[in-house]
């Protein structure tokens, strides 16, 4: 074993920071079966789409893309959330941030996981998913976004599982009376490591590869999704600031969620000496900057059409500001974006339960703004809206299309729950050798 | 020199199959019969028959056979188009009273339900002073089409004779061409499709769109089956005002099944234009401006 000295100190981190895997409580336990009952309802109502077809939406010829396009949007945000903690904070050596990078990795790879699954379930022929590899033409941006959301899949999983090889090795040799499939599962994906030199220097190189190569990738996947929307002749995503405007929403989002995850974590697990009320003060401070950053983008997004009213673009912004969608938008710009900057400039703003409760506003803001996003602007086409059916000038999502989505949540809490239940939420092994160096720099300072 | 000739030889020995190739598919008969054409008995008359390639052969006259075009093209034919051929359609503004016989007529050639024609006539007014008026709009076949730039899998395409179509047996239904398309051209199979009333609906073709497949999107296909055989599209012969011309650029000719008239004089005195050129998608459906009215507009 590597040098893990077995002092008192150092076995209570252990036991603190694997009593997740060990042990579960009645509560988890609740939760995950209320979920698995969420996702299962989700199944019917995907099944129900698959026998009759997209018709079972509320989608239509002009409102052709729906709450699914708009929730890929949203997890695919959320995924960003990796790249931020696990690698642009650690790369500007923000040391506390360390307990956060797991929770963020975990929290990535399943969103990204529900949004590849989400876009399938858009699909009108989801049997013919393998054609966007076999007659894949680059020049669409579905491709580009299929190349990226796997590229950025993959790179996730890495930056999950590399930095967790150590702590692997702990649970493969120090954890007693698991069952004899998680062993085996330790001991295949530790994949023998032994904590030698020569496999600390590699896994420190590869490491830092992935965390300055995830970095190009999380602003590419992002920036592609928004052009999806940005490619096609439509007023309102007819913007050249759609790519940051989509990235900045999305860092805002990630810091939400990574809020939300870390509060029911150190709630839950008792990690209060881990995740300290500095961790969400921190957090609470990044979460305002990179919303001041995003409002800066949403000005800019609709000052200019806001400006000018152009025609069908005016019109689409006047029915956001004062029409149809009014009550949703300023709903979403106040309580989602204006408010939290305001109560998280405040130190009393950045405690726990705050914290909490403006991440929740982020996240239902976000989700809602995504709607906004998608939804008016195809309902604002250049010729009107004319001689169809009355259900045509409306979207209103249908059960099925609610259920999918609620799936979809309760599918990222679950698989990020059952990681919890497999790997140390908290880095262990970084826990020590901080708690270490810290003693260290305690007595060279005495000194 | 001697690659040369190797070449010249070969390329002959193409010429000559493929001619064989292109008499016996005329003839609706195999090569093997045909070669036995050469041994000329003196008694049949021979006759003399282009073949698709341009040449002119002689073949016996009681081989002769008269081919009837019952499957439509194949899907790899279909990407191709008819060779010389630029398709564009006309609309006359000023005779359009909305009689809604193009779209009935379409709906009858391509099986469609009535809840999602391909043609849609839009009551367009420029300005509060202005008249409204009848626009019928169909898709506009772009030469620049931006349906066809985003489609990830190629299913739908853009032909040398103008033509957009979709191939449905390709479509993902990921709706991308939908958003992409500036003229809400495109329909989608969000349901079952209706059933396939008559036999001519049953095989499908790209160039035919029937039968209609769920999740897959179609839309207005200028009717290149029935252009091959040099007929008309239903709903440019269906229009009782003669609102609607079709023909071919290349031709300078376009016709309403009464009229037939050259396009460029047609676009020049009447100042013909295309809908929201300065999208740059390059329409090839133009409109001629709704002045000195055949009716007055009425609802």
């Amino acid at each position: 074993m590597e040098s893990i000295h077995k002092t008192k100190e150092n076995q209570q981190i252990l036991n603190d920071l694997t009593t997740p895997i060990l042990k579960s409580g009645r509560n988890f336990k609740l939760l995950m079966l209320v979920l698995s009952i969420v996702i299962a309802f989700g199944i019917f109502a995907y099944y129900r789409q698959l026998k009759h077809g997209l018709i079972v939406t509320a989608m239509r010829d002009y409102t052709s893309w729906g709450i699914y396009i708009s929730n890929f949007v949203f997890f695919v945000a959320v995924s960003l959330v990796g790249s931020l903690i696990s690698s642009i904070l650690k790369l500007a050596n923000a040391k506390w941030s360390y307990p956060l990078t797991r929770i963020a990795e975990m929290v990535a790879v399943a969103s990204i996981i529900c949004a590849s699954i989400i876009i399938i379930v858009d699909m009108g022929r989801p049997d013919r998913f393998f054609y966007v590899i076999t007659h894949a033409r680059i020049q669409s941006p579905i491709i580009w976004d299929v190349i990226v959301i796997i590229t950025y899949l993959v790179i996730s999983i890495l930056l999950l599982l590399l930095p967790l090889l150590p702590d692997l090795a702990i649970c493969r040799d120090q954890l007693n009376g698991i069952p004899s499939w998680k062993k085996r599962l330790y001991k295949a994906i530790s994949l023998n490591w032994k904590g030698s030199p020569r496999q600390q220097k590699r896994l420190k190189k590869a490491s830092s590869i992935l965390e300055i190569m995830v970095i190009p990738v999380a602003f590419a996947i992002h920036t592609i999704t928004s052009w999806l929307f940005a490619t096609t002749w439509r007023p309102g995503w007819d913007s050249t600031n759609l790519g940051p405007y989509f990235v900045s929403g999305a860092f805002m989002l990630g810091a939400a969620v990574i809020v939300i995850a870390m509060y029911f974590v150190r709630r839950n697990f008792h990690l209060q000496t881990y995740l300290t009320q500095e961790h969400f003060d921190k957090m609470g401070k990044i979460l305002v900057m990179l919303s001041l950053v995003y409002l800066y983008f949403n000005i800019n997004e609709y000052l200019g059409p806001a400006f000018k009213m152009v025609g069908v673009e005016g019109e689409h912004v006047t029915e956001l500001f004062s029409g149809k969608y009014a009550a949703l938008y300023w709903f979403v710009q106040i309580i989602g974006l204006i408010l939290p900057i305001i109560i998280l400039l405040f130190r009393r703003g950045r405690r726990p339960l705050i914290m909490l409760l403006v991440s929740f506003m982020v996240l239902l803001g976000a989700w809602l703004k995504r709607f906004l996003i998608v939804i008016p602007s195809l309902q604002h086409p250049y010729l009107p809206i004319q001689d169809v059916d009355e259900s045509y000038h409306h979207y209103y999502p249908t059960w099925e299309e609610w259920a999918i989505t609620f799936a979809t949540f309760a599918g990222v809490i679950l698989m990020v729950g059952l990681m919890m239940k497999i790997f140390p939420v908290i880095p262990i092994t970084e826990s020590i050798n901080n708690r270490s160096s810290k003693i260290a720099d305690n007595e060279t300072s005495n000194k | 020199m001697k690659m040369q000739n190797k070449r010249n030889k070969s390329r002959r020995k193409f010429l000559q199959s493929s001619g064989i190739i292109g008499v016996s598919t005329l003839l609706g008969v195999q090569a093997f019969p045909l070669s036995s054409c050469s041994k000329k008995t003196e008694s049949s008359q021979t006759i003399k028959v282009l073949t698709p390639e341009g040449k002119l052969m002689e073949v016996e006259a009681d081989q002769l056979q008269e081919i009837h075009h019952h499957q439509p093209v194949s899907s790899k034919e279909s990407r191709k188009g008819i060779p010389g051929k630029k398709f564009v359609m006309v609309v006359d503004l000023a005779k359009c009273k909305n009689a809604r016989e193009c779209i009935k007529a379409c709906e009858a050639h391509h099986n469609l339900p009535p809840d999602r024609p391909f043609i849609k006539v839009l009551k367009i007014q420029d300005n509060p002073q202005s008249s409204p008026y009848w626009m019928p709009k169909k898709c506009f076949q772009c030469d620049n089409p931006p349906c066809v730039k985003v489609c990830p899998v190629g299913a739908t395409f853009k032909r040398s004779d103008g033509i957009v179509l979709i191939d449905n047996q390709l479509c993902i239904g990921c709706r991308f061409c939908m958003a992409a398309c500036p003229y809400s051209a495109r329909v989608f199979n969000w349901g079952k499709p209706k059933p396939i009333g008559n036999s001519k609906h049953a095989h499908y073709s790209p160039e035919t769109s029937t039968p209609s497949q769920v999740g897959t999107v179609e839309k207005c296909d200028f009717c290149p089956d029935l252009l091959r055989e040099g007929k008309l599209p239903p709903c440019i012969t269906a229009c009782p005002n003669g609102v609607l011309y079709f023909g071919d650029a290349n031709e300078d000719a376009v016709t309403n099944g009464v009229d037939t008239v050259r396009l460029s004089k047609l676009l020049k005195d009447k100042a013909g234009y295309r809908y929201l050129e300065e999208l740059g998608t390059e329409p090839n459906v133009y409109y001629l401006p709704p002045v000195d009215r055949l009716f007055p507009f009425k609802e």
